[in-house]
């Protein structure tokens, strides 16, 4: 029985020799996540289940990233409880204020999830480590509490999508640029319940901080999990920052998939999530050609999408000698503490700060309208964040455009939304 | 188990952040969160939602974030059971983990605002008394019955 990328990983994570589209199945993790929203609901339910210790504290990961540096009494005394909890269990992985960075940024960074894994996260986009190769997937509390007491998780085998990308990206654009026009082509529950086994010849052409945030946008068709073959590329970037060794999987030549999608890299142009689905894009060119210019009040570039290294050059090599229009707030978020530290090195900071950004430590922030940076009613931002549901970012009469680097940064020069030239 | 409610409809890709919106995350604790259950898309709910109400959607229903809460602020608003086309994979879960009812039914469409269900849950076998129609929805395989039974997952693992 040929398999998948990803039903390889399974099979091998629960013992088995293979498995089929549908099978249930219990896997052994290689990393447990959670964040300061979700964990503290699963610490109520593990000590409720008066489970006396943590199955696998090495495996753990705990981040304080989404109200963080703390925005209110309540939100510290989340975290507290989470210190409080991961000192006791000696929980290894635990990033807190000013040594941390958004979950989905810092795991792969600093190597704790690699090529080969079975990854779950009480965070939807833990599906990001796809790009390295791994199975992640995002879920509730109470399984991540669940898999605290047991190491494991249910999960039933999902057939795949095979998405082949041929060519390469032309100037100004990106991965967001891709998995926006992927998820507009197929709509936000396309791939339910399903992979997206990402392929094909373009795949050499794509680095590791585009295919993290196309693997992050995976869940916004619904997709359990989106993963990428493991390549140089990959190798590259584990190497010197792996914790563990890593394995390579590779789906059989014959492995079978409920569709196949082609995406041609050399004709995507920039594309943009209109409010208030994902699903809901346009490209740039478009909006010209109509002559519609969609003025905005704020720019957000950051995120667990895009505020890694390659988004703050791009959007540095835009903003570089220029100023962010009159009446718009660029609100710029280096993904982590080690993104911070290079990107004030490279002198990127300097670029934004001398824009007019705000730069801000490391946290979710705006993105998911939990604080540093809110929209009130009416108020309209380019985002190049994951979500533009109504009320993500603020008042529910608030619209959010989602976007990459590229065109958040030409937007806030100008003021609306645009595309950088030639 | 037989579930008799009110209908409260919505439509297509109902997402957590509208479900619960993040504002309101700082706290864990259901009956708060319940205060605030669906008010960005339908600022009554928390008034009219009476005890053994159903909520019924489209395609899709609890899409976005992995956010327990969002089940947890339905539940503890006194929704019984929630009926959709489909749910996003992550809600799916979370509301098996936590205890709170949902059905997968292809005829969810069919159903209105202000009908009146009876659910018999084992037979997944839906009566809309007002309509008079007769719906069957998809039954859980044993394995997640299992959990249902047990009331939770926490339960099922110990």
């Amino acid at each position: 029985m040929p398999m998948t990328m990803t039903q390889k990983i399974l099979a091998a994570h629960a013992g088995l020799e293979e498995v089929r589209a549908g099978q249930l199945l219990e896997a052994e993790l290689d990393i447990m996540l959670g964040n300061d929203v979700t964990t503290p609901v699963a610490i109520n339910e593990f000590e409720k289940a008066g489970i006396p210790a943590l199955c696998a504290p090495e495996k753990t990961a705990f981040v304080l990233d989404h109200f963080t540096p703390n925005k209110d009494i309540k939100s510290a005394e989340h975290c507290k409880q989470i210190r409080i909890f991961a000192k006791k269990h000696g929980v290894k992985h635990f990033f807190d204020v000013g040594r941390m960075g958004v979950e989905h940024a810092v795991l792969p960074e600093q190597g704790i999830v690699v090529p080969g894994d079975a990854v779950i996260g009480a965070d939807s986009h833990t599906c990001t480590y796809g790009a390295l190769g791994a199975f992640s997937t995002g879920v509730g509390s109470t399984d991540l509490a669940a898999a605290l007491a047991t190491g494991k998780a249910w999960f039933k085998v999902p057939s795949a999508i095979k998405v082949e990308v041929t060519g390469r990206f032309q100037p100004h654009v990106s991965g967001k640029d891709l998995v926006l026009e992927l998820i507009g082509r197929i709509g936000v529950d396309g791939a339910l319940y399903r992979s997206l086994e990402f392929c094909g010849e373009g795949i050499g052409n794509i680095p590791m901080d585009s295919r993290l945030a196309i693997a992050n946008m995976a869940i916004e068709c619904g997709a359990k999990n989106g993963i990428f073959p493991v390549d140089e590329i990959t190798l590259a970037f584990v190497r010197g920052r792996a914790q563990r060794d890593w394995k390579v999987f590779a789906a059989d030549e014959d492995a079978l998939y409920d569709e196949v999608i082609r995406i041609d890299m050399n004709t995507l142009r920039p594309t943009v999530a209109f409010p208030h689905l994902p699903s809901n894009t346009r490209t740039v060119d478009d909006l010209e050609r109509a002559g519609e210019r969609i003025a905005v009040d704020q720019v957000v570039i950051g995120s667990c999408t895009n505020g890694r290294m390659e988004d703050l050059r791009i959007a540095a090599a835009l903003l570089k000698g220029r100023k962010a229009a009159q009446g718009v707030r660029l609100i710029v978020i280096p993904a982590t503490q080690q993104i911070y530290l290079d990107a004030m090195r490279e002198g990127l900071l300097e670029t934004f700060m001398e824009a007019g950004a705000a730069v801000s430590t490391p946290t979710c922030g705006p993105c998911l309208g939990g604080h540093m940076g809110i929209l009130a009613q009416g108020e309209r931002a380019v985002a190049t964040t994951n979500r533009n549901f109504v009320g993500r970012m603020g008042h529910p009469e608030s619209e959010v455009y989602l976007a990459s680097p590229a065109v958040a940064a030409e937007t806030a020069v100008n003021g609306y939304i645009s595309q950088p030239k030639a | 188990m037989t579930l008799q409610g009110t209908v409260h409809k919505y439509f297509d890709n109902v997402d957590t952040d509208v479900i619960i919106p993040a504002r309101y995350l700082n706290s864990a604790d259901p009956e708060e969160l319940a205060k605030h259950c669906m008010e960005d898309i339908d600022a009554d709910f928390v008034t009219k939602a009476r005890p053994g109400d159903i909520i019924v959607a489209r395609q899709n229903f609890g899409c976005g974030s992995s956010r327990e809460h969002a089940p947890l602020a339905i539940k503890a608003s006194g929704i019984s059971l929630v009926i959709a086309c489909s749910f996003a994979r992550i809600f799916y879960r979370n509301a098996l983990n936590i205890g709170l009812p949902i059905l997968e039914c292809p005829q969810a469409d069919e159903i209105s605002a202000g009908d009146q269900l009876r659910v018999d849950l084992e037979q997944g076998s839906i009566e809309n008394l007002t309509q008079h129609r007769q719906y069957a929805a998809q039954p859980f395989p044993p394995f997640l019955r299992r959990i249902i039974e047990k009331g939770g997952l926490m339960e099922a693992i110990k």
